[in-house]
């Protein structure tokens, strides 16, 4: 359930959004998940559901669209390029991960040298991707 | 566009700490991990509700001070810290299993947001941040992120260390983060060298992983008379 934090997040981050554009609604908010968090959708969009009654009204109207973002890594040793599917990692590890991301270097490793310092190129988390409104 | 949820949720996790108090020193192993963490031991004691992040995710080491075991934060619309000796815990050791975390700048100020955004503190009167060595990504990050930030600065009795003190306060000064005040941990000898320093205490590695036994230090003892004076109303 600590997709409820980062839905949240996202209203909270929308709506910071909304004031800067002078928006008086917002139409559509546009998420990206990226595929190492490996965030629960049900779980998140229920957590919006519940989330808008009590927000500003500016979002309560609001339309919610996730897309998905497949992780990309470059080892920064040997610079092979990978994914999360070329790397193991047990179910702790998954939820680790989940929770913060970056424990990835922990767990790990580049599937040919097997280092830890890689760069996590696209996929990480949960994103905005675009906002729609009216003025 | 990109936009970072984040940041923007940060805010409202702090909107029910009252002071947020980062133990800081510019040189690595002089003593600012055992500090944050019986400083939250003597302000908890105090009745205080206090919160302790250890933010040197490389080199996490209160949960082991606190003797920290078998307990793991609650997921609960983000997550709870558990208590340890009345002290709301969390720290990147939860998560690590016990192995190495090799981050790098970037990946550090991620984790950081992470963090700071799914924890949820509830009420405080104090949270207590234990900060790795310098002035790095954390320490920016910080400063940044949580605008209610107030230092507490340890340095030894060393003329290096005074050097890169005085610089970094300075530095301090310029970001407008308030400093509370200076203690000098007292490494070198087993006597206090003025108001605000603590000694050399030969019994504090004996009492590392119990609470009550760190209470009863000499460490303890001396920092809790320097806190009263520096910062705490009794
Ligand atoms: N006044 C003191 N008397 C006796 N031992 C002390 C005293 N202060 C610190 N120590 C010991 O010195 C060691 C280093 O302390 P600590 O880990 O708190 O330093 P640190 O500044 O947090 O280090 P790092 O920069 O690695 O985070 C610990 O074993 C601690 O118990
Ligand atoms: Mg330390
Ligand atoms: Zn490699």
């Amino acid at each position: 359930m600590h997709e409820w934090a980062l839905a949240d997040s996202v209203i909270a981050s929308a709506i910071d959004y909304s004031k800067k554009e002078k928006l008086k609604k917002i139409s559509q908010v546009n998420i990206v998940f990226g595929e190492l968090q490996n965030i629960d959708k049900e779980i998140f969009m229920f957590a919006i559901d519940e989330l808008i009654k009590t927000a500003n009204k500016v979002i309560s109207s609001s339309k919610f669209k996730i897309s998905d973002e497949p992780a990309k890594f470059k080892c920064k040793v040997c610079e092979t390029d990978f994914t999360l599917n070329q790397v193991k990692k047990s179910e702790d590890e998954a939820e680790y991960i989940h929770f913060i991301p970056e424990m990835a270097h922990t767990y790990l490793k580049c599937p040919k040298c097997k280092s830890p310092d890689f760069d996590l190129i696209a996929g990480r988390g949960v994103s905005i991707k675009s906002i729609k409104g009216v003025k | 566009m990109t936009i970072d949820p984040r940041t923007s949720v940060i805010k409202k996790r702090f909107s029910n700490i009252k002071r947020v108090i980062a133990v800081t020193g510019w040189k690595g192993g002089i003593g600012k991990s055992v500090t944050a963490s019986v400083l939250s031991l003597i302000l908890s004691k105090k009745g205080k509700t206090c919160g302790l992040l250890d933010l040197d995710f490389t080199g996490a080491s209160d949960h082991i001070i606190l003797g920290a075991k078998d307990v793991f934060p609650e997921e609960k619309n983000g997550i709870v810290p558990p208590e340890i000796n009345g002290i709301k815990f969390m720290s990147i050791s939860f998560f690590s299993d016990g192995k190495a975390v090799p981050l790098r700048g970037n990946n550090i100020t991620d984790a950081i947001i992470e963090m700071l955004a799914i924890t949820r503190w509830g009420k405080l009167d104090y949270l207590i941040i234990d900060m790795p060595p310098g002035i790095n990504d954390t320490a920016l990050d910080v400063v940044r992120l949580i605008d209610k930030t107030e230092i507490l600065a340890l340095t030894i009795p060393s003329i290096i260390a005074k050097d890169v003190l005085d610089r970094s306060l300075e530095l301090y000064k310029r970001l407008k983060v308030p400093i509370i005040g200076v203690i000098i941990n007292n490494l070198l000898h087993s006597k206090g060298i003025g108001a605000k320093s603590i000694p050399y205490d030969d019994k504090l590695e004996a009492s590392l992983g119990r609470p009550d036994k760190l209470l009863k230090t000499k460490f303890s003892r001396s920092l809790e008379k320097i806190i009263s004076e520096l910062f705490l109303s009794v």
